[in-house]
């Protein structure tokens, strides 16, 4: 059985099943003639029976099953009513079916079974007059054939001993199970006993324990468990493993070794327990790639498209509901991919392609988590289309989309109404976005990706919690309630020690801010969010958290221990309120809440996520400069390269030249809610020949609420300056000049040229503007667009 | 006749259908929800399932319990889940009649008016019948 074709495998475990209840059914029937719900649920069974034979090209059984639908499509219609003759070829139609089956997984075909007797029993029944008297005169034909059938199912019954050729069918013994010699049991049920399911596998003790003993049949091997029963385990478990961590607090207090040692055993077992009863609840991904190259072969023909689909890492193994979340996102994922991403033939063959468009989807286990990734080699994403569209649909200004990196680009098309389809086809952009595969991805813990190469192809990639219901979390204290913070969402702790003050915290206006490794991370204080008030403690700590795309920051007032935790539903006027993401108890028994990280980075962080990131992603870079001295370079025009400290710029910007304005004569543009002065370069330091352009590019120059925008030709490296090659060649604006990468570069005087754009701009308090840092996203308003410290 | 579960709160007598209530028992420790509608109460732990705790005060326009005080609390059935009530204390379960029972009067205030179904006459006293869905529904 071991090469047996899972396919017939499954049919005939399937099979077995609906045989089972098929004899319950007729023998209902029977009782209830007129049960339409019966009939047709008896031509279901053998309607799928007859379906699959016909696919795995059974013809033996296909024919007996047909004889049989042709049957019940008359009482299903109404054409013939039940009677105890039908009743009993029915049934003797359901152990020629089994005897077939039978022969199917012991012989790995069909065999000898003789299908003759009991098709001609059928056509029997049916060439009587539906409206006809069933008494004796059509019992009797029905009962010739079926004296036949003992003999015909020798070959197979061959173990059952001189099965017994007299079973008269219409004989309704009320009890023929208690009396049945096994010989007279054997031929094909004789219908109306009340107890049908003992006649009918009378013919299979004898091979079956043959079968058991060599290979173990079909039906034997696996049992089907009510999910429902499943869930109940695993809540079970989930008990155990909070009496367990109970115990186990309670033993680590102890000197008792003998209490400890059995703690520890306890540990032991319900961790396996836990594994276990975990991994009845894992299927492998391969139920969802089953249905994927039909799918890919009909929207890849919808759209006109060829593709090649490669499935790997089938046998990555997810919880079931989790599987059952991730089966519409992916749908999405890979009609996308075929619609959107693969590109037609001939456009791939003009792009240097093969023709044929490839579409991988891998599974595969990392860091705790499934990682389902959907890969095409298809056009790409092209992020300067996806920030057109998103300024188009005003979902983010020009201004913004311009400074944003392609990363953070990607990022828009999560964002709600986006959809990059220029035609809504039939195949994707249904209403259908990326912000929805997003929403449920995250809903059951996870995480959506994309990378994508113009060009090349993009690849989605859906990071997935092995198992809900429980999980590793840290269990933090904040103004005397416990809450737990799930483990994959933390990043680090950092303990903040109130005895150095220096190393403590910092303020923005309001927005709290903490130097971490010279990064400035934003922080949220648990009790502000939870609005449960209470004094900060003198050793605070600080759960660094990654939620999506932002990293901040969570005050809490001390951490107790990490452990494992199952995960309880909250009610859903609870869940509601947007912080909590379930409850749990605790070991000592108290219920905590535990946090959704995302709605709290949602709740605190007034930017929203990927302007967030984009800034997180600015100040790193702001970081490694200030460490290293590196400048930026830039040309002006006239092949002339000019350098300047990178750690006194404070964003880069593009604008178009038509949005230039001037007041008194110098050159403004609107800029985040404000006027940004601008001073050309070029002018500035005397460079001619650099044309008109029809975009302006901007090094923005930020300090105590007033900016200036430098206006250079482009943007050519950032590198580390070695000052000891600085010559001291000096010219109106320069502070000398050094050699760059091969190339002499000229030392800007920063101060001056800002100067000429702003002359009020170092007014109040000249300050050297070496420790730029973007302002957290706590800050709203436009007015400030930096801080120095 | 109609069974009650009866408990008081603020001197008045409330009846909750005996058939809606699982269990009367102490109050349990509660774990506060921040940022929950003021009638919720908090989280208690009943039997390792956590259970919704609704302070029935509040609802009804009560002043809160005295900090000592010691509530009860009445597990009822809602909507297939245990929600756990706080009262001030448990009565008897009660039978009455429906010759007994009046529809509540115009005069009652209109936020109370969803939460109280009715009244029953009993000797000496009231019996306000509580619309548990209604009362849960914060």
């Amino acid at each position: 059985m071991e090469d047996m074709d899972e396919i017939v495998r499954e049919f005939l475990v399937e099979s077995h099943e609906n045989l089972d209840q098929l004899d319950q059914d007729l023998v209902a029937l029977e009782s209830e003639p007129g049960s339409r719900s019966l009939i047709a649920s008896v031509f279901r069974t053998i309607h799928t029976i007859k379906g699959t034979s016909g696919f795995l090209a059974f013809s033996r059984l296909e024919r007996v099953a047909h004889a049989g639908e042709n049957l019940l499509v008359e009482l299903r219609d109404g054409r013939r009513s039940m009677d105890q003759a039908t009743t009993d070829v029915l049934l003797r139609l359901v152990d020629t079916i089994r005897e077939i089956l039978r022969a199917i997984e012991v012989e790995g075909g069909e065999g000898g079974v003789e299908i003759d007797a009991v098709i001609a029993a059928i056509e029997a029944i049916q060439a009587i007059e539906p409206g006809a008297e069933p008494a004796e005169e059509p019992a009797a034909p029905a009962a010739a054939p079926v004296a036949e059938a003992p003999a015909a199912e020798a070959p197979v019954a061959a173990a059952t001993p001189e099965p017994a050729p007299a079973a008269v069918v219409p004989a309704p013994a009320p009890a023929p199970a208690v009396e049945a010699l096994p010989a007279a049991a054997a031929p094909a049920a004789p219908a109306p006993s009340p107890a049908p399911a003992a006649p009918s596998p009378a013919p299979a003790p004898a091979p079956a324990e043959e079968l058991g003993t060599l290979r173990g049949g079909a039906a034997d091997a696996s049992i089907r468990v009510d999910v429902d029963l499943l869930d109940a385990l695993m809540r079970q478990v989930g008990e155990l493993v909070l009496a367990r961590n109970q115990i186990s607090r309670l033993a680590g207090g102890t000197d008792d070794v003998d209490l400890a040692r059995s703690a520890q055993r306890l540990n032991l077992i319900a961790g396996e327990l836990q594994e276990g009863v975990m991994k009845t609840r894992m299927q492998p991904i391969e139920h969802l790639w089953s249905k994927m190259p039909r799918m890919v072969r009909d929207v890849a023909a919808a759209c006109h498209r060829e593709v090649q689909l490669e499935l790997s890492g089938g046998d990555t193994e997810l919880d079931r509901s989790l599987l059952e979340a991730v089966k519409d996102p992916l749908t999405h994922l890979v009609r996308n991919a075929v619609d959107h991403g693969i590109e037609a033939s001939e456009d791939r063959v003009a792009a240097g392609k093969a023709p044929k468009g490839v579409l991988g989807l891998r599974a595969y286990h990392a860091s705790g988590q499934v990682v389902v990734e959907v890969a095409d080699d298809g056009r790409g994403i092209d992020p300067e289309k996806i920030g057109a569209k998103a300024v188009q649909k005003g979902l983010r200004t020009a201004d913004q989309v311009a400074s944003m990196g392609q990363a953070d680009l990607l990022q828009l098309l999560f964002l709600p109404g986006f959809s990059t389809a220029e035609v809504v086809s039939n195949v994707s952009g249904r209403g259908v976005g990326m912000d929805v595969v997003r929403t449920k991805i995250e809903a059951i813990g996870g995480a959506v990706e994309v990378d994508s190469t113009v060009g090349r192809g993009t690849t989605w990639r859906l990071r997935i919690p092995l198992t809900l219901a429980i999980m590793p979390a840290l269990t933090v204290e904040c103004s005397g309630d416990l809450y737990a913070i799930p483990q994959v969402n933390l990043l680090e702790l950092v303990a903040l020690d109130s005895q150095r003050s220096e190393s403590g915290i910092e303020h923005i206006h309001e927005a709290a801010v903490y130097r971490l490794r010279g990064e400035l991370l934003p922080l949220v204080s648990l009790s502000s969010v939870l609005e449960v008030g209470g004094e900060r403690p003198e050793n605070a700590v600080i759960a660094v958290v990654q939620s999506d795309q932002q990293r901040f920051g969570l005050l809490v007032d001390r951490v107790l221990n990490t452990e494992e935790i199952v995960v309880k539903p909250l009610s859903a006027r609870l869940k509601a309120i947007g912080a909590y993401s379930g409850a749990t108890v605790l070991g000592d028994g108290h219920v905590a809440l535990i946090l959704d990280v995302q709605a709290i980075a949602r709740r605190a962080l007034a930017g929203e996520l990927d302007v967030a990131a984009r800034d997180a992603h600015e100040s790193a870079t702001a970081a490694a400069v200030r460490d290293s001295q590196q400048v930026l370079v830039v040309g002006i025009g006239g092949g002339r390269q000019v350098a300047m400290p990178l750690a006194s710029v404070a964003r880069l910007e593009h604008v178009q030249a038509d949005q230039v304005e001037y007041v008194g004569g110098r050159e403004v543009v609107q800029y985040r809610g404000t006027i940004l002065p601008l001073a050309r370069l070029d002018r500035v330091l005397g460079a001619y020949g650099s044309e008109e352009t029809s975009e302006l590019l901007l090094v923005v120059y930020s300090r105590a609420g007033r900016s200036v925008g430098l206006v250079v030709k482009e943007i050519v490296d950032i590198v580390d300056d070695d000052s000891a090659r600085h010559s001291d060649i000096e010219d109106a604006g320069l502070v000398g000049s050094t050699v760059l990468g091969d190339k002499v570069t000229e030392l800007l005087d920063v101060r001056r040229a800002i100067l000429a754009a702003d002359a009020a701009f170092y007014d109040e308090r000249p300050e050297h503007r070496s420790t730029y840092d973007d302002l957290p996203t706590q800050v709203g308003g436009s007015e400030l667009v930096g801080a120095t410290r | 006749m109609s069974q009650y579960v009866t408990f008081s709160l603020g001197g008045s007598l409330y009846g909750v259908d005996v058939t809606r209530v699982q269990e009367a028992l102490r109050s349990h420790v509660r774990t506060r929800v921040p940022l929950a509608p003021p009638a919720v109460a908090g989280l208690v732990n009943l039997r390792g399932q956590v259970v919704l705790t609704v302070d029935l005060r509040p609802r009804l326009g009560l002043e809160p319990l005295g900090e000592d005080a010691e509530p009860m609390m009445v597990v009822v059935q809602v909507a297939g889940e245990p929600v756990s009530l706080l009262v001030d204390e448990i009565g008897d379960v009660m039978e009455v009649g429906p010759e007994t029972f009046e529809a509540p009067p115009e005069t009652l205030d209109a936020a109370l008016r969803p939460l109280i179904l009715g009244a029953h006459k009993l000797d000496g006293r009231l019996l306000l019948v509580l619309d548990v869905d209604q009362a849960t529904a914060a």
